[in-house]
């Protein structure tokens, strides 16, 4: 009478088997998740609520760099930010008294920044500026055609624009500039690694 | 094997950053992109570069104020 007795090395063969299952999926596992995590290189969100000349530098510098450094950049503009890109001009003509009276006190135009510290009645600011041209540090309009060409993504706090009376058209012509809330913010800073503000 | 040539001397950061990227992006996958620089901010630059896109700096030296830098970019 034949008895039925498990063979040892079979059944080690087939342990070995489902292991080397095991082994294949994880290891499938492990390397979509190593490559998706280079393919996401992070975002940079900048919190952009000074309009100084040197703070806008700085803002800008970061973005166009991280740009080009393959991260997904976007800024946004508050308060004094917002009102510092407003572009050269004549005030848009459909803008109550106070409003008017910001848009004297907030004048537009890129070359009217002032420096946050050591501007001295604009004495400090040219003085910066010739050295800049001297020494090839690319300017603040330089800057923000590079932040452009690098796909930096503006948005601007439409309440600021609201309370300061600022109107679209007043604004840089910057691809894709776009007047946005706080939650839409909120959104874009939660789903990038670094947020900074300025 | 593509060779490319950057001229980056001159230029300050971040302009250097930029436009290597720029130039990288316009090659073939693989590419061999040389380029030189003056700013010395480069040399660190290159490589923390190079970290974030995932192309391989294949060199990199100053000589007398310019730094060299040869990368290959990432296949694919």
């Amino acid at each position: 009478m034949a008895t039925i007795t498990p063979d040892p090395e079979a059944a080690l063969h087939r342990e070995l088997a489902a292991l080397r299952a095991r082994l294949d999926t994880l290891e499938r596992h492990v390397s979509l998740q190593t490559n998706s995590r280079q393919a996401d290189a992070g975002g940079l969100s900048l919190l952009v609520f000074s309009g100084e000349l040197d703070r806008l530098m700085a803002a800008f510098t970061l973005a166009s760099g991280a740009a080009a450094c393959g991260m997904r950049v976007t800024m946004f503009f508050t308060f004094w930010g917002a009102a510092g890109l407003k572009k050269d001009g004549a005030q848009a003509s459909d803008k109550t008294l106070i409003e008017r009276m910001f848009g004297w006190m907030l004048p537009g135009g890129l070359h009217r920044r002032r420096l946050s510290r050591l501007d001295m009645a604009g004495i400090g600011r040219s003085l910066m500026s010739r050295e800049m041209r001297l020494k090839q540090i690319p300017d603040l309009p330089a800057l923000i055609a590079m932040a452009a060409e690098s796909g930096v993504e503006i948005n601007v706090c439409d309440m600021s624009m609201h309370l300061m009376g600022i109107r679209a058209e007043e604004l840089i012509d910057y691809p894709g500039i776009r007047a946005c809330g706080v939650a839409h913010f909120v959104d874009l800073a939660a789903r990038s690694r670094t947020t900074l503000f300025i | 094997m593509n060779h490319s040539e950057l001229d980056l001397t001159g230029m300050r950061c971040p302009v250097p950053i930029v436009k290597l990227n720029t130039a990288a992006r316009g090659l073939a996958p693989g590419s061999i992109l040389r380029a030189r620089a003056t700013d010395p901010a480069f040399e660190l630059d290159v490589q923390a570069w190079c970290r974030r896109t995932g192309h391989e700096l294949l060199q990199l030296g100053t000589d007398d104020g310019l730094v060299h830098a040869t990368i290959q970019l990432k296949a694919g």
